[in-house]
């Protein structure tokens, strides 16, 4: 009642319902994540002190893992690691920084990997959105070339991309990681973007129409804007995709320098340290991470669009 | 009462067939419609359902072509109207984008044909106090009741200052209170901006209410039955009282009778008689 009366001429509706109680809800979600968390390391931790030492075998085959020191660290280990230098050689950077600058480099392979597909699936969209015909043309092979497997033309992109070389354009290793990043990150854009334009009702389409909008006044004012709520999950997916895409890519392309290379070099050392593996899985972890949440961001600015998807 | 301003009609349409090709083959949706609506007369469609006043309508508004005959509008081709911007238009859902708040809403159609900023905003705040939402001018679409929302629609319709409204069952999801006071509105709208209206509607009291003339329609193949010239006050004039008055319920008779007419059952399905 007070709280009705305090908020003078201001009715309340769902959506100023839903922004009152927001924190105690945000409060909770962060909650529940960080209890994830820690009941995967409890389980981690709790079968390595039960299990049996040589894992669980089932007809031949190892369904449970050793709990050795060797194939199971302890979580605190895996951590102390992170803040030990990474060889011993003198002057060596510890683990978590060496990973922070391979994953920051990964990050912005990824990202321009991202912008390329964003780009590309949202161009593509536009072309579907107003041709039918390029619709019924293009959509079949944009499903398509998703089921070539990544490993099988990474090698090609980069054969194909060392030949190129345009006046003072030269065609950079990275490059050729960017643009398999790129390959994963358009196809959700792509679908997503086609599905948004093509959301508005026939009552907003007919309404422009009466407004004499040609199809750019339409798209501006009518088409991008109703794309929104669909976009926004196709960019987070784009975003994670462009992430494991950079990754793999840098493996299968050889790529120095990157978290996909670290992940590689660190695993082959996990015989003599176990702990050391995990420094590069976590940066990749805190990597996707990164990446979704700046998409939230993103989500967060252009919060107006996204009226229906909250009241709905 | 047709008051005949002079000067060029609001709407003519002569001859008009119009026939959809579906694919269980074709339907005949109008046949031989001749109607006139002179500048700054209310003219309310009214028929069962599936008559086609809606397609009348979208044939006015150029959101259809009709299969014969001609529709001009203020003496254009009704698409050269269209595009001249000589109409404004509101549906049955008052469609709003739910990402622009009442005002950028209203604001829309001036916005679109480049209206200066100074003016847009003038404009659309003297058309947000006159549908009487002047408190709600930054609210956005899902934080305004269904009545609400229709009154921004109809200041939306109305924001080019057009001589030609079209509007479809405006009040079609509307409870009844609020239809009856949203009528009364638009009659004093109507009165302040002098334009024609086309009005389809279910409701027989809806359109005696608001029109100068009634043009009843029937069934499929939809044809002109019948225009009753509503003999009430003049529609500037009307006010609430009027519909627990004698008139009203004789030009309620008469639409109704007029209905009838065309229709081999007693009670004609899809029109409100309340």
């Amino acid at each position: 009642m007070a709280d009705g009366l305090s908020r003078t001429g201001q009715i309340a509706t769902p959506g100023l319902r839903r922004r009152r109680g927001a924190p105690a809800r945000e409060l909770a979600r962060w909650g529940a994540g960080a209890l994830g968390i820690v009941v995967l390391v409890g389980i981690w931790e709790l079968y390595k002190l039960l299990g049996p030492a040589d894992g669980l075998v089932l007809f031949g085959n190892r369904v449970l893992p050793r709990t050795s020191d060797l194939a199971m660290p302890h979580s605190w280990d895996m951590l102390a690691r992170l803040l030990e230098p990474v060889t011993r050689a003198d002057g060596a950077r510890p683990l978590w920084l060496e990973v922070a600058v391979a994953a920051t480099l990964t990050l912005g392979i990824a990202a321009a990997g991202w912008l390329t597909g964003l780009v590309v699936g949202v161009g593509l969209a536009l072309v579907m959105q107003r041709w039918k015909l390029a619709e019924w043309g293009l959509l079949p092979w944009i499903i398509l070339s998703q089921t070539i497997p990544l490993i099988a033309f990474a090698p090609v992109v980069r054969s194909w991309g060392s030949r190129i070389e345009i006046g003072a354009f030269e065609w950079q290793d990275w490059m050729s990681v960017a643009l398999i990043a790129s390959y994963l990150a358009f196809f959700p854009i792509a679908v997503g973007a086609l599905k948004g334009l093509q959301s508005p009702d026939t009552i907003h389409v007919e309404l422009m129409k009466t407004y004499a909008a040609g199809w750019w006044k339409t798209l501006v004012r009518l088409r991008l804007p109703a794309a929104v709520p669909y976009l926004l999950p196709a960019l987070r997916l784009g975003a994670a995709n462009a992430v494991i895409g950079a990754v793999v890519a840098e493996v299968s392309t050889g790529l120095q320098g990157g978290i996909g290379r670290i992940l590689i070099q660190y695993a082959g050392q996990a015989s003599g340290d176990p702990s050391k593996a995990w420094g590069p899985i976590f940066g990749a972890i805190v990597l996707g991470l990164v990446a979704a949440g700046s998409i939230a961001l993103l989500g967060a600015m252009l919060g107006r669009y996204r009226r229906v998807e909250i009241s709905g | 009462m047709t008051q005949m301003t002079g000067g060029t009609d609001a709407v003519s349409i002569a001859g008009v067939d119009k026939v959809f090709e579906t694919r269980s083959g074709q339907v005949q949706a109008l046949s031989g419609i001749d109607l006139t609506v002179a500048a700054g007369e209310f003219v309310s469609l009214i028929g069962p359902s599936g008559c086609g006043k809606s397609t009348l309508m979208r044939l006015i508004a150029d959101l259809d072509q009709p299969s014969t005959g001609t529709v001009s509008v203020f003496g254009k081709p009704a698409k050269d109207a269209r595009i001249a911007q000589d109409y404004g238009i509101a549906f049955q859902q008052a469609g709003l984008l739910p990402w622009r708040t009442v005002e950028e809403n209203i604001e829309l159609p001036l916005s679109l044909h480049g209206a200066p900023k100074a003016e847009r905003a003038a404009r659309v705040a003297e058309l947000v106090s006159l549908v009487g939402l002047g408190d709600f001018a930054d609210r956005y679409p899902d934080q305004l009741s269904g009545g609400m929302q229709q009154r921004v629609a109809i200041a939306r319709a109305l924001a080019e200052k057009p001589r030609l409204l079209l509007m479809d069952e405006p009040f079609g999801a509307l409870d009844e209170m609020t239809r009856e006071r949203m009528q009364s509105e638009l009659v004093r709208i109507c009165a302040e901006t002098g334009a024609a209206v086309v009005f389809v509607t279910h409701s027989i009291p809806e359109a005696v209410f608001l029109s100068d003339r009634v043009v009843v329609m029937s069934p499929r193949p939809g044809r002109i039955q019948e225009i009753v010239t509503m003999r009430l006050a003049a529609t500037a004039d009307r006010e609430e009282g009027l519909r627990e008055q004698h008139e009203f319920f004789d030009m309620i008779t008469a639409v109704r009778e007029a209905l009838h007419q065309g229709s081999p059952v007693a009670a004609v399905r899809g029109v409100e008689t309340r």
